[in-house]
């Protein structure tokens, strides 16, 4: 199942009940909420790298396997690999720390995949998480 | 989110109630920088109520974190749990911010 948005942070919840509304029944609490975190940090990552005004498109595809769920992001925003820039340094003291980075960390720490491609002019990023 | 604020002594405890994402950390920072503003020097953070935080929750701690630092004063944590809890240590901020067990422990580290 798919759909579009354009790629504004109005949409955030939408594309929130769109993903979760897919994910209801199949996955624990705790795995349920670390894919409600990856859309939000995915989501907002998109909205602000990749478009200008007006906004572009983020195309949203929930694919079910037999033991996971990936969902794909899709943009046609400026190329932008998130998987490509270093992690931050976490164990920095706190005058040092900014938030840069933060949120695509979070995304590879709780979710089981993550993989990016360009692809046909367009960002794909697909995240996966097992079942139950 | 609810911001609940109650005075004590050694500043605020907070008590944070909903979701800390990108959609409300603007107005906690806001609020928060204001106390700093208005004197107050230690905020105690209650995160018992909060279910989820995301990088931008995290970065309106961090940002209330550093104003308390330039004005000696101290922001501490207290109450998560699940997925909050381990948001926190994936981005090391549990060991960025002091993280004690409960109110009065919390209050102390203040005072």
């Amino acid at each position: 199942m798919e759909r579009t948005w354009s790629a504004t942070l109005d949409h955030m919840e939408d594309m929130r009940q769109f993903i979760l509304g897919a994910a209801e029944g199949k996955l624990s609490p705790r795995r349920e909420a670390h894919l409600d975190l990856a859309v939000e940090e995915i989501v907002v990552n998109i909205c602000s790298y990749a478009y200008e005004i007006p906004p572009g498109e983020i195309t949203v595809r929930v694919e079910e396997t037999e033991d996971s769920l990936g969902v794909e992001f899709i943009d046609n925003g400026v190329p932008f690999d998130p998987l490509a820039a270093e992690e931050p340094d976490v164990t920095r003291p706190l005058a040092d720390r900014d938030q840069g980075g933060l949120g695509i960390l979070l995304v590879r720490r709780v979710m089981d995949e993550v993989h990016y491609r360009r692809e046909g002019g367009r960002n794909c990023l697909r995240i996966a998480v097992k079942k139950g | 989110m609810d911001i609940h604020a109650e005075s004590v002594p050694q500043g605020r405890v907070v008590r944070l109630v909903g979701r800390l994402d990108t959609k409300t950390a603007p107005d906690f920072e806001k609020e928060a920088l204001m106390w700093v503003e208005e004197g107050c020097r230690g905020v105690a953070l209650d995160l018992s109520g909060i279910d989820y935080v995301s990088s931008a929750g995290l970065r309106s701690i961090l940002v209330l974190a550093k104003k308390l630092q330039s004005v000696e004063g101290r922001v501490v944590l207290f109450g998560m749990s699940g997925v909050v809890e381990e948001v926190f240590s994936i981005s090391g901020f549990d060991r960025l911010i002091p993280v004690v067990e409960d109110r009065d422990a919390a209050c102390k580290t203040l005072g």
